[in-house]
């Protein structure tokens, strides 16, 4: 097993370290986090706004080509406004709704999976039909005629994403329930007089926290690809506010002469999604998390 | 499963199967009818200039808008099973029109997609369980990794950069011949791919360790023949209801596909009604797409019938 290296044995400070397995999970993470801050920090790092037009530098190549230049680093779009400004404060648009929609999904649907896995009977038939009708009609048809209803702004994303995702959080976390029923400790408070709520608050909930956080962090890709799906087909994010989904849209029309404007984009949604998945999936191994409810 | 926790046998599942099938089409026609009562009236989008309170008082007599709620979604789905689904607020063609002209290359697509999928993501998994160390296949198996995280419209345009603009030897848009099929059918597959793939793997390493392949290895079976006939057949049956799932998908996916690749199907028509606040047209998209999806997932279940006799036998 040893693998001799010309430092093993010798230093205490190098051994501290070969203790530390950087794992999956960690290295993901701090990626992740680091792409956050990118995002968080988008005032610091850049001093172009996302919106400022600059017709004398339209679609500028990215530093390493030829005409590339520091001043715009991920170069320009057919507008010559910057793409790192604009991909950095795509990253906070994207990360903002998706982490509200997330939270208002998982709130709805957490409550009505405890309640079904608590009182079943009717309540549970009920919510597995409307799981099962939520199954069946295509998701992207439901944000669609939402957004027909209620306007293309911000909240009406948060909340259609909301209303739509409470399903399969609620479905599992019942499925939780319903195994938590079986070990016999909520049967127990419930004879020594413990109110329903308290058993769920007290009993039920802390039980949920690692298939929650598991679900959670593996859902949060599909959550942000809504939004920037709906903003790639022109009906999400509405200009100025500038969503990584729209540029990888509008970047279409230019592919030939300006990948970067579609492309730069797309990097920075896969690098997310593709991060959280392998987080996810190590929270899993990790957690031992069964997660079919 | 839970799917499968019913009681009457045979007769039991499949009729309990049916009548699930159309209260869900029931919930998808009173969802339909919400989102064109709460769009208001469509005076307001046909006559922008605004009406006199008596002209706006007779177009809702005409129209019967003034009827009470439940009576007006009676005939919204008897004028349905009558075949009438409207006009389009802003052409005045009629919806179902619309649609019967651009559903076939949708249709094309997203069969084409189904079946690829299903013809490289089975095999895939069933490979990479059955040969865990094997290189070629953990490679292919990381592959199908990203084409979980990355979603169809950045799938499409690296396609399109690749094999359009960079090697030029595909075409990238519209539907002319087949080899206009070629990149979004591949496209609208990937991430379909990825998922058979993962739940393939899964449920044939679930069939390695239960009782009847220690009994086949012990009748002295060959691995070939157990691998065939005792582990990847028991396999199969979870994954018909995956493809069933995936259905909603990959009919969500065809409209980005449509989208990037310019396509003639019905995802510009849905885009568009969005754009437009056309609702009719958008009805007639969710209606449609509900119905396919609600057909397929009965034809699946029909299949779990015929591919476990466990069902059948009502055990």
């Amino acid at each position: 097993m040893s693998h001799s290296s010309p430092f093993s044995g010798n230093s205490s400070f190098w051994k501290y370290f070969q203790g530390i397995k950087p794992d999956r999970v960690w290295v993901c993470s701090v990626l992740l986090l680091g792409i956050v801050l990118l995002g968080l920090l988008a005032p610091v790092i850049t001093h172009i706004e996302p919106t400022t037009v600059n017709l004398l530098a339209r679609s500028k190549p990215p530093v390493w080509y030829e005409g590339g230049s520091w001043y715009y680093p991920l170069g320009t779009d057919n507008l010559g406004r910057d793409m790192l400004s604009r991909c950095l404060y795509g990253i906070r648009t994207s990360f903002g709704i998706a982490t509200l929609g997330l939270i208002f999904s998982a709130i709805l649907g957490v409550s009505i999976g405890i309640i079904a896995g608590l009182v079943g009977g009717y309540a549970d038939e009920l919510l597995m039909f409307i799981t099962d009708v939520f199954i069946t009609i295509p998701n992207l048809l439901l944000l669609l005629a939402g957004i027909v209803l209620l306007g293309t702004e911000i909240w009406v994303l948060i909340v259609m994403i909301g209303l739509i995702r409470w399903e399969a959080y609620a479905r599992i976390v019942r499925g939780q329930v319903m195994a938590l029923r079986e070990l016999g400790f909520i049967e127990a408070s419930h004879v020594l007089g413990a109110s329903r709520l308290r058993i769920a608050v007290a009993h039920v909930l802390p039980n949920l926290i690692s298939p929650l956080t598991v679900i959670l962090t593996l859902s949060f890709p599909s959550v942000l690809l809504m939004e920037a799906g709906l903003s790639f087909l022109g009906v999400g994010v509405q200009p100025p506010t500038p969503s990584l989904g729209r540029m990888i849209g509008s970047g279409r029309d230019y592919l030939l002469d300006a990948w970067w404007m579609s492309g730069m984009p797309s990097i920075v949604i896969v690098s997310i999604t593709l991060l959280f998945q392998l987080i996810g999936d190590g929270l899993r191994d990790k957690l031992d998390v069964r997660l079919d409810g | 499963m839970a799917r499968l926790a019913v009681s009457g046998g045979i007769v039991g599942f499949i009729s309990g199967r049916i009548v699930r099938a159309i209260l869900t089409m029931f919930v998808v026609l009173l969802i339909s009818f919400v989102v064109g009562r709460l769009s208001g009236t469509p005076f307001e989008i046909m006559f922008p200039d605004g009406l006199t309170v008596d002209h706006q008082i007779a177009l809702e007599k005409k129209f019967k808008l003034d009827l009470p709620m439940h009576e007006q979604f009676k005939l919204y789905v008897t004028q349905i099973f009558k075949g009438d689904f409207g006009r389009s607020l802003h052409t005045g063609e009629k919806v179902w029109a619309m649609y019967a002209l651009r559903m076939p290359a949708t249709l094309a697509v997203g069969s084409l997609a189904l079946l690829v999928a299903i013809i490289i993501g089975l095999p895939l998994g069933a490979l990479s369980a059955l040969y865990r160390k094997n290189v070629g296949v953990t490679g292919a198996l990381l592959l199908v990794f990203l084409g979980y995280a990355v979603p169809h419209f950045v799938i499409g345009i690296g396609l399109i950069l690749l094999f359009g603009y960079v090697l030029q030897i595909l075409p990238t848009t519209s539907l002319d011949t087949w080899r206009h099929f070629v990149l979004p059918t591949i496209t609208l597959a990937i991430p379909m791919i990825a998922v058979l793939a993962r739940f393939m793997r899964a449920a044939m390493l679930d069939a390695i360790g239960q009782d009847y392949v220690s009994t086949a290895t012990s009748k002295g079976l060959t691995d070939a023949d157990i691998a065939k006939n005792h582990i990847f057949r028991n396999a199969l049956v979870p994954i018909i209801s995956v493809v069933g799932l995936e259905i909603a998908g990959l009919l969500n996916g065809t409209i980005f596909v449509e989208t990037v690749f310019s396509l003639p199907g019905v995802g510009r028509i849905l885009i568009g009604a969005v754009e437009q606040r056309d609702y009719p047209v958008l009805q007639f998209g969710l209606i449609a797409y509900s119905l396919i999806v609600v057909t397929v997932n009965l034809i699946v279940d029909l299949l779990y019938v015929v591919a476990d006799p466990r069902i059948r036998l009502g055990k």
